[in-house]
């Protein structure tokens, strides 16, 4: 399957996370879209309009108001549209109950909040790179789990 | 004295296909703008002339070639891991240049360039991903996993499962058991 743009959505109500997420993903040399949301609300409201061409994989920072992390992920999961999205979790969290707690409820990614732009930068090339490989090689997405 | 042209660029490019695709005495059709179906498969060679007679006007056979390569490859790499004889006797390298035919350097830059990632990278990625299938279905241990994915030992499988995934083998295991009977209990 070709493959010539990477889509990714991020949720997160921290603008200044946001933005520095936005200038690292500039700075990859994948080729990406970036859609950006303010919660959790925002970004569920927006995956569920008609004929809304789907990310191929959403970064959710948990701590959010309205609607937080978890709970994206948990309705992501229920939805039969949505189920096969590859979600990255990104937190400021380190506590391996909670970094558990998310695979298991169905997170393929779990990124700690970097504390750098470059480790930022390192991560999300990281993930964006594995991205690439699931969406065009055989390999088994139910498995795909990744601790950063 | 000076005259004024217009041009239409459709019927030029159309134009030059035909004409050296003629030359050349292809079968072919002219699919709209920028697509030419063959009616048999064309030889490396004819590939390789029509690169070269159509770069000269400009025009560029695209990556088409370059998707298929990149899927071959990897085709090659999953065949090479799942075989437990192959990679006694060979080394990889030369392996999937023999089979490819085309030389390792040359594999490897369209490899990247069309994935963002290397060979080598794909071939753990893809060892990883089996060792997990392996794992998820829970009845192989770790040391013959270890052994019928060719790794030296269970030290370097743990290693190489945790850089790639940044979790050991045992807790991605706990992971998916639990996934596995919440998804159970749920339905």
């Amino acid at each position: 399957m070709p493959l010539h743009t990477l889509n990714i959505a991020l949720a997160d109500d921290d603008e200044d996370d946001r933005m520095l997420f936005k200038e690292a993903i500039d700075e990859i040399k994948i080729k990406t879209k970036l859609s950006l949301f303010n919660n959790g609300e925002e970004l569920m409201e927006h995956l569920s309009l008609p004929g809304v061409v789907l990310p191929q994989i959403v970064f959710l920072d948990l701590n959010m108001p309205i609607k937080n992390g978890m709970q994206c992920l948990h309705e992501i999961r229920n939805t039969p549209c949505l189920k096969e999205l590859l979600v990255a979790i990104y937190s400021t969290s380190s506590s391996e109950a909670d970094i558990e707690e998310t695979f298991i409820n169905g997170a393929n990614i779990y990124i700690n909040k970097p504390n750098s732009f470059g480790a930022l930068k390192k991560a999300i090339d990281k993930v964006l790179q594995l991205n690439w490989q699931y969406h065009t090689s055989a390999l088994n997405r139910d498995n795909f789990l990744l601790r950063i | 004295m000076r005259i004024y042209l217009k041009f239409d660029f459709n019927t030029i490019c159309k134009t030059v296909i035909q004409e050296q695709l003629n030359a050349m005495g292809m079968d072919y059709t002219i699919h709209g703008v920028g697509e030419v179906e063959f009616r048999r498969k064309p030889t490396q060679d004819e590939e390789q002339r029509m690169e070269d007679m159509l770069g000269n006007y400009g025009i560029e056979i695209m990556d088409d070639h370059q998707i298929a390569l990149v899927q071959r490859v990897k085709d090659t790499v999953t065949e090479w891991i799942l075989d437990e004889e192959l990679p006694k006797r060979y080394n990889f390298s030369t392996y999937l240049s023999d089979k490819l035919n085309y030389t390792y350097t040359y594999l490897s830059s369209i490899f990247s360039e069309a994935t963002y990632s290397s060979i080598e990278n794909f071939v753990i990625l893809k060892k990883i991903d089996i060792a997990k299938t392996f794992i998820g279905q829970n009845n192989l241990t770790l040391t013959e996993i270890a052994y019928k994915l060719n790794y030296s030992s269970v030290a370097h499988l743990s290693a190489q499962f945790k850089k790639t995934t940044g979790l050991t083998p045992s807790s991605f295991q706990k992971i998916i058991k639990k996934r596995k009977e919440r998804s159970l209990t749920k339905e």
